[in-house]
């Protein structure tokens, strides 16, 4: 197919940000992203007109913009954001997808989901409040689920008369918290949300700021980076067995790459057998790749014919992730009903599925003071400690740090069969 | 674009061969609830790019009406014929007929309330576990806040307050009897998206979707199609028009845009210009400021 009489030019080679933002509805979190929505069009008329319509029916004068956000009828209702909330919009440049979530501590996991997937978390700071407990706790999550770029938005700089000073000495602070964190990329940017300064385009009132505007900065900053291209990694989602003429004696192996790049020739081990064996052909259905790499979805033929299922995974030859039955993670708890130590759960490791018994709880997180707690050991909902567990069988799985995919687990309720914990394996 | 870079077409699709294939993976009888839409075509390409060389491993299921287009039926039959897919279909018709459902009278009388008892008897008559369906986020506000595997009860309900976290790519399809699964594996899908894909695929959709002539009239702002089953008030009168439909449901409350794009790129350009979103011409979700809260809850996608 030809590109070039596409109507809407640039499209098809735009790349994907996902970002997270975190929030009160006194920070003028919904503000800015209505800004950002209604800027590049992604409010429609008859979504206006809805908008203006709800406002009026709740009495207020102007076009409440929150609202937008706040979907569902029970937290309209009730003024909260009981849920992550997706929201899209694309420039010429990218097409971002917002996870946006609710600020408060008893939302944590909220939090935690939505940062889960995020390239980019975006940390909203009261430029007459400065840091508070909630600055340090969106961006402990930040730094405990790895997003990779945090952007801090000084906001309401209007209220403090863009003074330079007011905005250095948040920075200046933030930067002792930074200290405890392990943030890569951070970038701060002085705003106004409602005035629209440094939002879409560059503030005439803070000439003293020379960084890019916010919408430019999630244009362009490098996310290419930000997947794991050295270490094969790729677990066996689906075998593929197409069981007719045609492709009578077709075997393949489907699945998502979590990591490394993976070519016609390469020398693969497939765990936990550890059988060595070569790929032979990387294969879609609308024809064979060269190359493949994350997060693409292909199917892998093997040179030899070999028992391979689901949750099993195919790695670099000599390129072994960790293999053990005993691992520590952070863990962040889900549900209202606390960890149970000693307790056995089903957790899911990328396609893999096996259970595990809570061993220890080492500490609890303080994730306003982040301060370790050793004594307390009881964790529930919305808390975050450190654990060590033992499954079933061995895993093999990589440090979250370096990877998100081939080091994270969920964990699941035996009972209840709900995803009750979210770990990040140390 | 560096040679790991992927376009973000190209990763959403990636992520929903992924969702696909686990739910053919986690569920023992899943189904792909088929509409003839533009977004249940674009769901049935997926799950045949995500299990190629082999056949989709499972039917798919058409919940009709009865108040379809014609062009939609015969695509759908079309489409099954040429991939070696199997579409089963239940009939609105046959839950009326019944008496477990009673018809809408009036002038603004639609079957689309109906679909989801017919829907539910179909999950239960067959015993499918897992229901795919082509739902988009960026389509009404009740579904911005929908998982990708949305977990229903016995009675086929959604309870938004208490759904399951979902976290990095783990999906937990985890159940007990008798309750099943809504997966939407084009959830970070927007309509635009889904038109980018279809031409950057090649993919065809139904006629109905370009120009053409049409008997229609206007109601509440909107154009709706002449019908045997459409009842026409005295100010309203039917008129010849060049129009396409920009989504393709139940005849009776479907509106058709004023259109002369003939082609996939001038249907791009249309959305592109557009102002109102898709569903703004859909009069289920009119009813009501919750009325999609309200549907879902009882169990329709």
């Amino acid at each position: 197919m030809s590109t070039d009489n596409n109507p809407a030019p640039g499209y098809l080679d735009m790349e994907l940000l996902r970002f997270t933002t975190a929030g009160s509805v006194d920070d003028g979190k919904s503000t800015l992203i209505g800004r950002l929505l209604y800027d590049s069009k992604a409010i429609f008329e008859d979504q206006m007109e809805a908008l203006e319509l709800a406002s009026k029916h709740r009495g207020e004068e102007h076009v409440n913009l929150a609202l937008l956000t706040d979907g569902l009828r029970a937290e309209r209702e009730q003024g909260i954001t009981i849920d992550v909330a997706y929201r899209y919009f694309a420039t010429p440049k990218r097409k971002f997808i917002i996870a946006d979530t609710p600020g408060h501590v008893q939302y944590t996991r909220n939090m935690v989901t939505g940062a889960s997937t995020a390239n980019l978390a975006l940390i909203l700071i009261d430029a007459r409040q400065g840091v508070l407990e909630q600055t340090i706790r969106h961006a402990y999550i930040a730094s405990l689920l790895g997003i990779p770029h945090i952007a801090i938005c000084v906001n309401k700089m209007d209220l403090v008369d863009y003074k330079e000073e007011v905005y250095n000495d948040i920075i200046a602070k933030f930067e002792t918290i930074r200290a405890k964190l392990n943030l890569k990329d951070v970038q701060f940017i002085p705003i106004s949300a409602l005035k629209g300064d440094n939002v879409v385009d560059a503030s005439t009132n803070m000439p003293w700021f020379t960084g890019s505007p916010l919408l430019e900065l999630l244009e362009t900053i490098d996310i290419t980076t930000d997947a794991d291209f050295d270490n094969k990694r790729f677990p066996v989602q689906f075998v593929i067995r197409p069981l007719r003429d045609e492709y009578h004696d077709y075997r393949g192996y489907a699945g998502r790459i979590a990591g490394g790049v993976f070519r016609p020739g390469d020398k693969v081990t497939v765990l936990p057998k550890g059988i060595r064996t070569t790929i032979e052909t990387v294969d879609t259905m609308t024809g064979s790749l060269d190359y493949a790499f994350p997060p693409q979805s292909v199917t892998l033929r093997l040179s030899e014919d070999i028992d391979i299922s689901r949750g099993d995974m195919i790695v670099g030859e000599d390129n072994l992730p960790k293999i053990s039955q005993e691992i520590d993670l952070m863990v962040c708890w889900l549900n209202e009903k606390s960890m149970v130590l000693g307790g056995k759960y089903t957790i899911r490791h990328t396609t893999a599925e096996l259970r595990c018994v809570i061993r220890e709880v080492k500490f609890k997180m303080d994730i306003n003071t982040l301060e370790e707690n050793t004594k307390d050991k009881n964790v529930g909902l919305n808390e975050i400690a450190r654990i060590s567990i033992k499954t079933t069988k061995p895993i093999f799985y990589d440090s979250y740090v370096d990877n998100h995919i081939s080091g994270s687990v969920s964990i699941i309720d035996e009972a209840t069969n709900n995803t009750v914990g979210a770990g990040m394996i140390i | 674009m560096s040679d790991y870079s992927i376009t973000h077409l190209r990763e959403l699709e990636a992520e929903a061969i992924y969702v696909i294939r686990e739910v053919a993976a986690q569920f023992e009888k899943p189904a792909l609830l088929f509409s003839g839409g533009k977004d249940s075509i674009i769901m049935y390409y997926l799950a045949r790019k995500a299990f190629w060389p082999q056949v989709v491993p499972f039917p798919c299921l058409h919940i009709d009406t009865g108040h379809n287009f014609q062009e939609t039926l015969d695509f759908r039959d079309k489409l099954m014929d040429d991939t070696g897919g199997r579409c089963i279909v239940r009939l609105v018709q046959d839950s009326i007929d019944s008496g477990k459902v009673v018809e809408e009278t009036g002038i603004n009388a639609s079957r689309n309330l109906l679909q989801t008892v017919t829907l539910l008897d179909a999950l239960e008559e067959l015993k499918f576990d897992a229901a795919l369906g082509g739902g988009r986020r960026d389509e009404e506000k009740a579904r911005a806040k929908e998982r990708f595997f949305s977990h229903r009860d016995e009675f086929g309900q959604w309870d938004p307050k208490n759904q399951r976290p979902e976290l990095w790519n783990i999906f937990n399809g985890k159940k007990h009897m008798g309750e099943h699964f809504r997966v939407f594996p084009i959830s970070n899908w927007t309509e635009m998206d889904v038109w980018q894909y279809i031409y950057l695929e090649e993919i065809p959709i139904p006629n109905l979707y370009y120009t053409h002539k049409r008997e229609v009239f206007l109601r509440d702002g909107n154009w709706l199609a002449k019908a045997p089953f459409m009842e026409l008030k005295d100010t309203e009168t039917l008129e010849t028009k060049d129009v396409r439909c920009r989504t393709i449901g139940d005849i009776s409350c479907t509106g058709l845009t004023l259109s002369t794009a003939n082609s996939l790129e001038d249907i791009i350009q249309e959305v592109a210009a557009t102002r109102t979103t898709e569903r703004g011409g859909r009069s289920d979700d009119k009813r009501s400021e919750a009325a999609m809260e309200d549907r879902k809850k009882e169990g329709y996608f």
